[in-house]
């Protein structure tokens, strides 16, 4: 081997083992923006639904995000197509709209107005009914149905149900 | 080793060791300014001294506020503004330079499209400039989330929701960013890590990169002149000061310079003593609550073109309207397809094209305050779609112009 062959070996060996490591390290670096293991297993909320009265909107909390709740009257049920009955949850012989209270444009709250029966959200102006189906732009698309699970009269938020599953698998919602 | 003599001085001592007399003339008494410049030209200076005010009350700042999602709010609203003595002073400076360093980028960038300073050699100039620009907003955004009041943390939730590009849905990159499902103590702990280090860091780095860029091109003049600097260096040294076209940076130019550093001065202080509401939003002062959306979310009036060009259309075409604002600019010496580097009054299409794209900025500006209904939704939809009309048709009016 000549001195200047050695040279470039050794650059290229250097060049190599310093490129492993940057790699490495980039992939550490990444990891440890993730969201912490405490921060995913704090993901799941119980919720009691024989509290809420019809036509009253509450907000619940679910991983730091807004859920609504909505129950429906039987006037507001009668208001309903059978396409957007699917998206109804019931539980009992009460019916509930649960969304996440995000516009699915860029995550502002929307307001919900009981007389006009519509969410706004005063970001963009987008609209939603009491189905949680857009109807006005910008936002892309339905109010997103959290994950959850229903058990006798309480919801758990977080975990995946047969319900929710369904609703998955229609296209209903996103995954979120 | 290197033969060094008993030194005659300080300053001789120092040369021996640091070559400080080629450092002063290349970076200063000879490095040649064309003559005929016009105040324009100090927005350079302005901007370094507004960056030197910002990076000195931060680091007071610094010692005092608590990026913690519990203490951030108090840290600054009780903290520094009530106990600290002269506190209100470094927020109000910081708050008020943060604003103001964006309008004289603003003049400052809209003085070299007149003046076609981004062609001919200046390319990166130009490029630099523009990579500053999205450091500075990125470090404005991210200064903006640490008070942790209600604008910080919902101009947080949407601004980080955009990563997730409308219908690729890419939430677990939005949860990666934020460390967290919602802007949280993850999220308030990175962005303060960006504002205070790395940010910073990539900042001073390009700003050095961008005077680099400006030492062998020189500056632009206000007739888009070519100058022979080695000419017009050779008749100032020889005492002919009055004939050359150029002078040197230190101390003649920069004593203009300082002239109009000091009259910008007198305008930010009295800003930063009797009007610096206009930099501190109103909303920001509720703390940060993510169940309660404030009725009405905009960013600081520098985003506010930018804003609106998201707003009018649907979340995948708002999102590809943006990324074409937020690059567009970067491109201009590529776009403009001119052979001349002179200034846009003798440009013809090009000079009504500056100013139908100023005028276009200032109108997306004022619409992005606006709430997004009736009228105003139709002037920002008009206004977008004229924003990127301009830029299509930048090419073709500047390939027609002819070689003067």
């Amino acid at each position: 081997m000549t001195k200047t062959n050695r040279r470039a070996f050794m650059g290229k060996a250097f060049s190599a083992v310093a490129g492993v490591g940057a790699i490495a390290s980039l992939y550490a670096m990444k990891k440890s923006w993730d969201p912490l293991p405490s921060v995913k297993a704090a993901g799941f909320t119980t919720l009691d639904m024989s509290e809420y009265k019809g036509n009253e909107l509450v907000t619940e909390k679910w991983r730091g995000k807004p859920v609504f709740i909505l129950k429906y009257t039987p006037e507001m049920m009668a208001s309903l197509n059978d396409d957007q009955k699917t998206r109804v949850i019931q539980i009992g012989s009460d019916y509930f709209m649960v969304t996440l209270g995000l516009c699915t444009h860029l995550g502002c709250i929307p307001g919900y107005n009981p007389d006009e029966k519509s969410f706004l959200c005063a970001c963009h102006g987008g609209t939603f009914n009491v189905a949680g189906e857009v109807t006005k732009a910008p936002p892309p698309r339905d109010l997103d149905i959290p994950p959850f699970k229903i058990n006798g009269t309480t919801l758990v938020l977080g975990e995946e149900g047969d319900e929710y599953k369904k609703l998955l698998e229609d296209g209903k919602t996103l995954r979120v | 080793m290197a033969h060094f003599t008993k030194a005659t001085g300080l300053q001789d001592w120092f040369n021996q060791r640091l070559a400080t007399d080629i450092v002063s003339r290349v970076m200063a008494t000879e490095y040649w300014i064309p003559k005929n410049i016009n105040f324009l030209w100090a927005m350079g200076m302005v901007l370094v001294i507004t960056f030197v005010f910002l990076l000195a009350s931060g680091i007071i700042l610094m010692m005092y506020y608590q990026p913690n999602v519990e203490t951030a709010f108090d840290s600054v609203n009780y903290i520094i503004m009530k106990e600290v003595e002269f506190g209100w002073l470094w927020r109000h400076v910081h708050g008020v330079a943060a604003s103001i360093v964006f309008l004289i980028m603003y003049i400052h960038m809209f003085t070299g499209i007149y003046y076609g300073s981004y062609k001919k050699g200046r390319e990166l100039i130009w490029i630099s400039g523009m990579l500053l620009f999205v450091a500075f907003s990125a470090e404005a955004f991210s200064g903006y989330m640490l008070p942790w009041g209600q604008m910080s943390y919902w101009a947080g939730m949407v601004i980080t929701n955009i990563f997730s590009l409308g219908d690729l849905h890419l939430n677990g990159l939005v949860e990666w960013i934020r460390g967290d499902y919602v802007p949280a103590q993850a999220f308030l702990n990175r962005f303060y890590m960006l504002h205070v280090l790395l940010l910073p860091l990539v900042i001073i780095v390009l700003i050095a990169l961008h005077f680099a860029t400006l030492r062998i091109p020189h500056v632009n003049n206000q007739e888009g002149e070519e100058l022979d600097f080695e000419e017009e260096a050779k008749k100032y040294k020889s005492g002919d000061k009055k004939g050359s076209k150029v002078m040197a940076f230190a101390n003649d130019f920069l004593s203009k310079d300082m002239l109009v550093v000091s009259i910008f001065m007198i305008l930010f202080f009295y800003l930063v003593f009797y009007n610096y509401d206009f930099a501190m939003d109103p909303v920001n002062f509720d703390p940060a609550d993510g169940l309660k959306t404030p009725a009405h979310i905009y960013p600081e009036w520098y985003f506010l073109w930018s804003y609106e060009v998201l707003r009018p259309f649907s979340t995948n075409i708002g999102l590809i309207a943006f990324g074409f604002a937020q690059v567009i600019f970067v491109m201009l010496p590529f776009l403009d397809r001119s052979p001349n580097a002179i200034p846009a009054h003798k440009r013809g299409a090009f000079q009504i094209w500056f100013w139908v794209l100023l005028a276009d900025m200032i109108v997306l500006t004022a619409m992005g305050k606006l709430p997004p209904e009736g009228i105003y939704s139709t002037i920002g939809l008009v206004s977008v779609l004229l924003f990127i009309a301009l830029w299509i048709v930048l090419p073709f009016i500047t390939k027609m112009e002819k070689k003067l």
